[in-house]
């Protein structure tokens, strides 16, 4: 998606920094046009901005199925004896690990635009680790549950709801390490193009705000 | 403020085709891309229509002859889909919301241009994939209607429903990119100097629109997951025969599938806004309160779904809040149906073909509009919940309405789009026929459904067998209307009179350069207009401070 | 200038007031009514019908008449006048639909509060039908009831229940493509409904497969019946008379022939209809069951 010469991945002419045509690049994945390097130019980077409003909209998928879980919690009891306990104990260690692992990343950032890119990157592989110790818990808790997939309507949710959660903490796991590694010396990323950092980081804040809503509602209530 | 521009050099080399190629290629240019919309959606009108129109045939007799009775549901299902996800959406977000909005922001491209290009390049093999599913030998398509119930929609054959499952994900997802991107757009990318109620009304409109596409259509892909988990991996979140609640997915279907309404109108709203003042030579009347209509019928639409299940079992509280918050809508609505008739008045109306379909639509909206209140009334929905009332009041709205401006909106853009105007005695033939077919098409059915006529069917009554034959001979003047719509649009495009840059003296950016406009959309610094709609103004009063495209203005016809 | 002469307008407005209930009284859309909350329904009609009618022949006239009036005629160039906005105005056309959609919604919930929508539909709402039917002189509603299909305890979903005493009690089954009806306080098993005239009937809806949708036009009444929630439908016959019963919901392929009818009949037809078709008569000791049964239809004989 980059292999394009300057100027030409938009249809907007080379106006240097009047060109309005912001780049797009939502999966994160940086821009290598240096004409929209975010600092050289006065007009505001739009990437973030459509990232927050993709989390906006991703975050009402998981609302949609909290609801729903919410609702059967309420009106479909389960065929008596087939209640499940959850256990705790593995959850809360993982809901520490990913508030500590948001805490890292937010160090790696502020490293990154105080310059230290060693101590950024040393930052992020700490926040990529914590991310992988959170799925494989997560997936050590579902080979010790009681219940699979179809056993019944509180087993699929609890499934479906962590499995889509699971499928975010991967992605945000790869990111990081993507970031890791474009961050290297002589990377692209860099303080002066600090945005896959950024948008990695705004996305892992947000999984991690959607697991505590997880917990709550799937482990506490 | 205006902008210090560094010394220009010639537009650089391009890998991206130049020419008509670029139609067919991944464009990253925002005309390009509502240009792509508009056409691959109106191909897909046609199939709707031809769907629609096998639906007539098998309705001229009460028994089930023309197509099996499996058939008829594939082809109801399809006809629904294609039309919604497939035409309308697309079309009327799509195709003029990338067309216009750069424009009227003051700026050269969308927020996030190839992120738009990907959005256009998911609707054709979605749409080929929803309509091959009805080749598929032995399964076929979807027969279990636009909406899906379950567990009706875990019983039909598997393969069609996943099919269809799989091609609304893909066009729900390339709605949710162009929704991100109008709100990026709208909100970030404006000229220096333009202020938000400075916009045209369209913005407004679309940015309404992209809130309700981002708010809810996660929520249906998310549905629709469940949905498919329902069928392949045979969970039961909404199979009661395992323990599930088939109501839990009305709700979160209904959660988007409302707002999809006004996602399907509040962009007709906007368009509307900008074609009347233009033809009538007035200034949009009340524009303040046209902005805070279309937020509060934005914060509603998001609050009424469940008036779609008054007979689902519902509780009666629930019935009694959705009633009232349903009815509600009809306030903002008014507001916007009675300051278009006001900047009517007084104005000097050219009853050019834009201007007819733009009324049409609003005697048309407001028949469905005030049949839609009265749907909104628990009592009276008991009555006439899944009959041909339902379908007569949604087809009064989306058809009299968003296609009708849609149409409205081809007459008033197609100067801009080719530099040459549509014919305007075809024009004329196409409006008269669209408009008496139409009324002859549905209004029928508001009678069918309070007689006793359910949707959905394939067999019926004997008694109502005159009135749908009724019906189905105002399909095929619908049918028909679509020819010299069709031959105008064609022909024209070669031999059409040439238009001038700005052929109806309209002050909306758009026009504020040459048609069709260069790829930078203004040869110089894009115009500062903040009165899109000085119309009626002594021509020195009008604010046109800062308007350098206007040397590229040709004063054109009256 | 915007409003034309007060007066005219005023008499504009009346004609058109009058036209509009005119046309609410006099047009008659709607298929005969056949029982007790029909003609309740067919009140809010005929007014949401003036209303409707009011407000599309009013707006559909404003526009044609600007239309006319305001259109360019040849050689005309000019623009119309610079009119941006008036406040006193769009808070009168905020202010009249705010008042009509507001009335329009008390007085539907009126007219659904009276044809027993608003009964809160839970297991409360039957027990308390059973205790009324235990006082009263209901016994067979109260047999009908312990007799029933849904068990006492067991959820009602949704439905309309206007809490009734001597309601007759059916158990409604729907399936892919047929609707049964089992009447519990006689064991007949039926594919076509039979109800006396006047006296409440209460169906209790369960579907076995899909969802249907229970629909008799001449009662203005429709529900769906739902696999996994039983829902209640009650409703007084009035007419007698053959009506469709038409499933609403989509159910399949043959759903546009799932449809049965529903007999309205003079109750002492109706006792006849249920003495023929029982399979087991009534045991000779007076039960409650026959003893109601004989109260209610005096006329037998
Ligand atoms: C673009 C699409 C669109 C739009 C804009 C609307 C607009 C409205 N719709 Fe409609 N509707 C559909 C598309 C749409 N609908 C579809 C597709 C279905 C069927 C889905 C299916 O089951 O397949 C449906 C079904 C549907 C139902 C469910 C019926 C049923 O299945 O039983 C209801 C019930 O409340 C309803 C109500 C309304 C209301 C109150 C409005 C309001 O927004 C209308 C407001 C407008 C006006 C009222 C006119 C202008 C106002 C004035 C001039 C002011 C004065 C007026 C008054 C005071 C009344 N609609
Ligand atoms: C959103 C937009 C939209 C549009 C534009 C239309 C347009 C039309 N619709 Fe559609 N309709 C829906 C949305 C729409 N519909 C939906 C959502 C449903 C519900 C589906 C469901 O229940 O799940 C529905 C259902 C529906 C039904 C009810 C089916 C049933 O419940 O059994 C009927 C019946 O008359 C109908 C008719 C028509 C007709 C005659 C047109 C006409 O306006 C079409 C006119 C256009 C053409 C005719 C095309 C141009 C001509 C050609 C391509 C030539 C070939 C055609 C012929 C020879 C006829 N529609
Ligand atoms: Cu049963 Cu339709
Ligand atoms: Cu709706």
């Amino acid at each position: 998606m980059t292999s394009l010469s300057p100027g030409s991945a938009t249809s907007s002419p080379p106006l240097g920094h009047g060109d309005p045509a912001g780049p797009d690049s939502l999966a994160g994945v940086h821009d290598h046009d240096g004409a929209h390097g975010g600092h050289t130019s006065g007009h505001p980077d739009h990437r973030l901005f459509g990232l927050g409003m993709f989390l906006v909209a991703d975050g009402m998928t998981f609302a949609g199925f909290f609801a729903a879980y919410l609702t059967f919690r309420a009106v479909n009891p389960l065929p008596s004896g087939s209640s499940y306990e959850l256990e705790l104990l593995l959850p809360s260690i993982n809901t520490v690990l990913l508030l500590v692992s948001s805490v890292t990343f937010h160090r790696a950032g502020s490293a990154l635009k105080a310059g230290d890119g060693a101590r950024s990157r040393r930052w992020l592989l700490i926040s990529a680790a914590l991310g992988l110790t959170f799925l494989a818990a997560q997936l050590k808790e579902y080979f010790s549950l009681p219940f699979g997939l179809t056993d019944n309507l509180f087993a699929s949710t609890f499934y479906a709801i962590t499995g889509f959660h699971g499928l975010h903490v991967s992605l945000g796991a790869l990111m990081i390490l993507i970031v890791w590694w474009q961050s290297r010396p002589g990377g692209s990323v860099n303080r002066d193009n600090p945005f896959p950092l950024e948008a990695t980081e705004l996305y892992w804040h947000f999984v991690d705000g959607i697991w505590v809503v997880l917990y709550g509602l799937l482990y506490l209530l | 403020m205006t902008l210090t521009l560094p010394p220009q050099a010639g537009p650089a080399p391009t890998l991206q085709p130049t020419g008509w190629l670029r139609y067919f290629s991944f464009s990253v240019d925002h005309k390009v891309i509502g240009l792509q919309y508009l056409v691959c959606g109106f191909l897909f009108y046609l199939v709707g229509g031809a769907l629609a129109g096998a639906i007539r045939t098998e309705l001229l007799t009460p028994i089930s002859d023309f197509l099996p009775r499996e058939t008829y549901n594939e082809v109801l299902t399809l006809h629904g889909t294609v039309m919604i996800f497939l035409w309308i959406v697309p079309v009327v977000n799509g195709a003029f919301g990338n067309y216009l909005i750069p424009f009227y922001v003051g700026a050269r491209d969308m927020a996030f241009p190839r992120l738009n290009a990907v959005a256009f390049w998911l609707i054709p093999p979605a749409g080929l994939l929803l309509i091959g599913s009805y080749f598929i030998a032995g399964a076929g398509a979807s027969q279990s209607g636009w909406t899906a119930y379950p567990p009706l929609s875990l019983t039909t054959p598997a393969t069609g429903q996943v099919i269809w499952i799989l091609s609304v994900l893909l066009l729900g997802g390339s709605s949710i990119f162009g929704g991100i991107n109008f709100i990026a757009t709208v909100l970030k990318m404006r000229r220096p100097g333009l202020g938000l109620m400075q916009l045209p009304m369209y913005c407004w409109a679309m940015l309404g629109t992209s809130i309700l596409v981002v708010l809810s259509t996660p929520v249906l892909a998310g549905t629709l997951v469940l949905l498919s988990f329902d069928i392949i991996a045979h969970t039961g979140f909404f199979n009661p025969a395992l323990g599930g609640n088939a109501v839990v997915y009305q709700h979160l279907f209904w959660f988007y599938s409302h707002p999809a309404v006004y996602i399907m109108v509040l962009p007709a709203f906007g368009l509307v806004s900008e074609i009347l003042p233009v033809h009538a030579r007035k200034p949009l009347f009340g524009y303040t309160t046209m902005v805070y209509s279309i937020l509060a019928i934005v914060f509603l639409g998001l609050i009424v779904w469940a008036h779609h299940m008054f007979t689902s079992g519902t509780p009666p509280w629930m019935r009694l809040f959705f009633t009232i918050a349903t009815s509600f809508i009809a306030v903002p609505t008014g507001i916007k149906f009675f300051n278009w008739l006001a900047t009517l008045w007084g104005g000097k109306l050219s009853l050019n073909s834009a201007m007819l379909f733009a009324c049409a639509f609003i005697v048309n909206f407001v028949f469905g509009g005030i049949t839609g209140v009265a749907l909104a009334q628990v009592p009276f929905d008991i009555h006439v919940h899944d009959t041909y009332f339902v379908v007569g009041h949604f087809h009064y709205i989306v058809y009299g309405g968003t296609v009708f401006v849609i149409f409205s909106a081809v007459y008033h853009w197609y100067p801009k789009f080719t530099g040459r105007l549509l014919n305007e005695p075809l024009g004329q033939a196409h409006f008269w026929l669209t408009f008496v077919g139409f009324n002859l098409c549905f209004a029928p059915q508001h009678w069918l459904g309070l007689n006793g006529m359910p949707r959905r069917v394939a067999e019926y009554d004997p008694q109502f067998t005159w009135m749908n034959q009724l019906s189905s001979a105002g399909a095929l003047l619908m049918a028909i209307s679509t020819l010299p719509f069709l031959v105008n649009v064609l022909v024209s495009a070669f031999r059409g009179e040439v238009a001038g840059d700005n052929p109806w003296n309209a002050l909306t950016p758009e026009w504020l350069t040459s048609s069709p406009p260069p790829v930078e959309n203004w040869k110089g610094e894009a115009p500062l207009v903040t009165h899109p709609y000085g119309y009626g103004s002594a021509p020195d009063a009008i604010d046109l401070k800062a308007t350098s495209g206007r040397d590229l203005w040709s004063s054109g016809r009256s | 200038m915007l409003i034309p002469a007060p007066v005219l307008s005023l008499i504009i407005g009346m004609v058109l007031v009058l036209s509009g209930l005119w046309i609410g009284q006099n047009v008659n859309l709607l298929p005969v009514d056949a029982s007790s909350n029909a003609p309740v329904y067919d009140e809010l009609f005929k007014v949401l019908f003036s209303i409707g009618a009011i407000l599309f022949l009013g707006i559909v006239g404003l526009l044609v008449f600007s239309l006319v009036r305001f259109r360019r005629r040849p050689g005309e160039l000019g623009d119309g006048i610079a009119l941006e906005g008036n406040l006193p105005l769009e808070i009168v056309w905020t202010a009249i639909p705010a008042i009509v959609v507001l009335f329009v919604g008390i007085y539907s919930y009126d007219i659904y509060e009276r044809m027993g929508g608003m009964v809160p539909l839970n297991d409360h709402a039957v027990h308390a039908m059973q205790h009324e039917a235990h006082g009263g002189e209901g016994g067979a509603a109260m047999a009908a009831m312990a007799g029933g299909g849904i068990e006492s305890d067991e959820r009602i979903w949704g439905g309309i229940t206007p809490a009734s005493a001597d309601a007759l009690t059916v158990d409604v089954t729907a399936m892919q493509f047929a609707f049964i009806f089992r009447y519990p306080d006689s064991e007949i098993i039926s594919g076509e409904l039979h109800v006396p005239a006047g006296r409440p009937v209460a169906l209790r809806m369960k579907a076995n497969d899909v969802i249907h949708a229970f629909w008799v036009p001449q009662f203005r009444l429709k529900q769906d019946v739902i696999p996994g929630q039983p829902t209640l439908l009650s409703f007084t016959p009035t007419r007698p008379g053959s009506y469709p019963i038409i499933c609403a919901e989509l159910c399949g392929p043959y759903h546009g022939g799932m449809r049965t009818t529903v007999v309205v009949e003079e109750p002492e037809n109706f006792q006849a209809w249920v003495s023929k078709n029982s399979p087991n008569p009534p045991p000779a000791p007076v039960t409650p069951v026959v003893a109601a049964a004989a109260a209610i239809s005096p006329l037998q004989s």
